[in-house]
């Protein structure tokens, strides 16, 4: 089984004319974990992810697969397996004749043409024109594509985009198993909820630049921690919270108290001989502290 | 130098993986077959005095002005045909930014120059093939209604399979002009209307023109048309034209041929090949 290299970016930077696409863009991508790479529209994603694979010319800085730049890599289609958020194929070529050009070109044996294509789904139109194919079709091919030379690297574009459940189910397990097997798993998404059911890692970018990095659940602890409360007698429970020194505000389904601490909740509300109705935990939405790390990207 | 067979193999896949070489080929078969049967029978029946040149409409001395008329008949492979070559270069090299299959080109094959040398010598060796198909309308049906005239077809002579040898060569060389103005020109469409415009209108009011003055039919001789017929030794263009100055010799043409195929690949390499893919 192909053990995954280590990705390093090293200070890469990337302009287009006037605009900075990428600024001084530093982290690593460990291998045997799914690290999702988020950042809204226009944030430097497919660029980050095309000067790591040698497609765009850095303007400074380096990015590396276990310190060799990928146009070093003695046959790269065989250590690194990536799939572009474009569609790349020309749509007069079969399904197998597409994959067959490359895997010529990079010397894997054809019989990895069909195991690649049985293995995303796409058996059944091997022998189909590119050119009739749905987006959910294509987006399977280009994976087919990244796992042509069963690479123990994986970096993926948006690969969940223009699936339909099913498929997003399957490639959910499919990067978790792809991880498991000890491979580094790349995957980008402008999506945190897309892909926060299979990520381990966090890389998050705006503007170019990275805002945050770590596991997923260092998303968790960012926000505030509140815990929503309500009694039959409201006033008495509030009263019992004023007592205690807890801030609370009201909400629509009770008091959200700026506490993460239910059980201290029910302590409280218990020896003030107050009924609680509810009680929980607000999980904080990791999207919403996405949100927040990311945030006024919207006016681009 | 692995790398490099592997990306030749490759460049060969691609262009037998998709419909364009056969309808080129089919096109080009019927296209010269057509002229070298046509023309052919028009010449060889004004030489033979079958049809009177009055008919035609031609001037008294045109009928012996021919020379031998297989050379001129075979030669219309190259004469008219080159344009398929170039065609097909341009298009599968263009088609490669249109269709964004640069992108997994240059991942499986990082090193852009060897990509690109593979790209050309795949398709010098494929123009060579189309060069084979015209010259199979050529000779095949121009010959036959030569004989059919009771022009002698010289099938058997050295210098017709001279002149089909040359063909080869200038056939490829063609197809790698095409593969260098599409990395010049990316833009498919433009690619296509530059290579139609110049072939069929510009070049040959250019050769016509230059044909007048000495100084300027030396010039003319290093239009790459000029240098195709003459590496390839004859060209019913070389009739039409009141020569006045001699033709290149043809290995001089040949050179003529792969110095613009040089610089247009070498130029092309550096604004669009080797430049960013996004
Ligand atoms: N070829 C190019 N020429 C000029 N600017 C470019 C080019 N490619 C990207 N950019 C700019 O670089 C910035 C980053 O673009 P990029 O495509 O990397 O974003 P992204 O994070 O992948 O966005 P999305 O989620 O929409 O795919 C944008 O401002 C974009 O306009
Ligand atoms: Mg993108």
């Amino acid at each position: 089984m192909p053990t995954g290299a280590v990705i390093e970016f090293t200070n890469i930077s990337k302009r287009f004319g006037g605009i900075a696409a990428v600024n001084d863009l530093s982290f690593t991508v460990e291998p045997g974990r799914v690290t999702g790479f988020l950042g809204p529209n226009g944030a430097g994603k497919t660029t980050s992810l095309r000067i790591l694979l040698g497609l765009v010319g850095a303007t400074s800085g380096t990015a590396t697969f276990g310190g060799v730049r990928y146009r070093d890599l003695p046959n790269p289609l065989t250590t690194v397996g990536a799939a572009l958020e474009a569609a790349s194929f020309h749509p007069g070529r079969t399904a197998r004749s597409h994959l067959g050009v490359y895997a010529i070109a990079a010397g894997i044996p054809r019989t990895r043409v069909l195991a690649v294509l049985a293995q995303v789904g796409l058996a059944a139109h091997a022998a189909q024109r590119v050119g009739g194919y749905s987006l959910g079709m294509r987006q399977r091919l280009g994976l087919a594509y990244a796992l042509l030379g069963n690479p123990g690297v994986l970096v993926l574009d948006e690969p969940i985009n223009g699936l339909d459940p099913e498929g997003i189910r399957w490639i959910r397990g499919f990067l978790r198993d792809m991880a498991a097997e000890g491979r580094t798993v790349l995957v980008s998404s402008h999506l945190l909820s897309e892909v926060q059911q299979s990520v381990d890692d966090v890389v998050i970018i705006a503007r170019g630049e990275l805002v945050h990095r770590g596991p997923l659940s260092s998303l968790d602890t960012d926000a505030a921690p509140q815990t929503i409360v309500d009694s039959p007698d409201r006033d008495a429970l509030a009263a019992a919270l004023t007592a205690a020194g807890i801030t609370f505000s009201i909400g629509r389904t009770g008091l959200l108290a700026a506490t993460s601490d239910a059980a201290l909740l029910g302590h409280l509300a218990f020896t003030a001989g107050v009924e609680l109705s509810v009680l929980h935990r607000q999980k904080s939405g990791l999207e919403d502290s996405f949100l927040a790390l990311v945030g006024g990207s919207h006016t681009l | 130098m692995t790398s490099f067979l592997r990306s030749v193999a490759a460049e060969f896949a691609k262009v037998f993986t998709t419909r364009l070489w056969w309808i080129l080929a089919l096109v080009l078969f019927c296209y010269i077959g057509l002229l070298a049967g046509g023309l052919g029978a028009l010449f060889a029946g004004i030489q033979t005095g079958v049809i009177s040149p009055d008919t035609v409409n031609t001037g008294g001395g045109a009928a012996t002005a021919f020379g031998s008329l297989p050379p001129l008949v075979y030669s219309f492979a190259s004469s008219v045909g080159y344009v398929f070559p170039v065609l097909l270069g341009a298009l599968a090299t263009t088609g490669e930014f249109r269709h964004q299959t640069l992108t997994p080109t240059f991942l499986a094959t990082p090193r852009r120059g060897v990509v690109l040398g593979a790209k050309t010598v795949t398709l010098v060796v494929i123009g060579a093939g189309l060069g084979i198909v015209a010259l199979a309308a050529s000779v095949g049906i121009g010959g036959a209604v030569l004989s059919a005239f009771g022009v002698d077809a010289l099938l058997l002579d050295s210098q017709t399979w001279l002149l089909a040898a040359r063909t080869l060569l200038a056939m490829g060389l063609w197809a790698a002009i095409g593969v260098g103005l599409g990395v010049l020109v990316p833009n498919q469409v433009a690619s296509i209307v530059i290579v139609l415009a110049f072939t069929q209108f510009v070049e040959p009011l250019l050769r016509l023109a230059s044909s007048f003055l000495e100084i300027t039919a030396k010039i003319g001789n290093f239009l790459p048309g000029s240098a195709s017929d003459a590496l390839v030794g004859a060209s019913v263009f070389a009739v039409a034209n009141a020569a006045t100055v001699a033709p290149l010799d043809w290995w001089q043409g040949g050179l003529v041929l792969l110095g613009y195929a040089l610089v247009a690949t070498v130029i092309g390499y550096a604004a669009s090949w080797k430049k960013d893919v996004t």
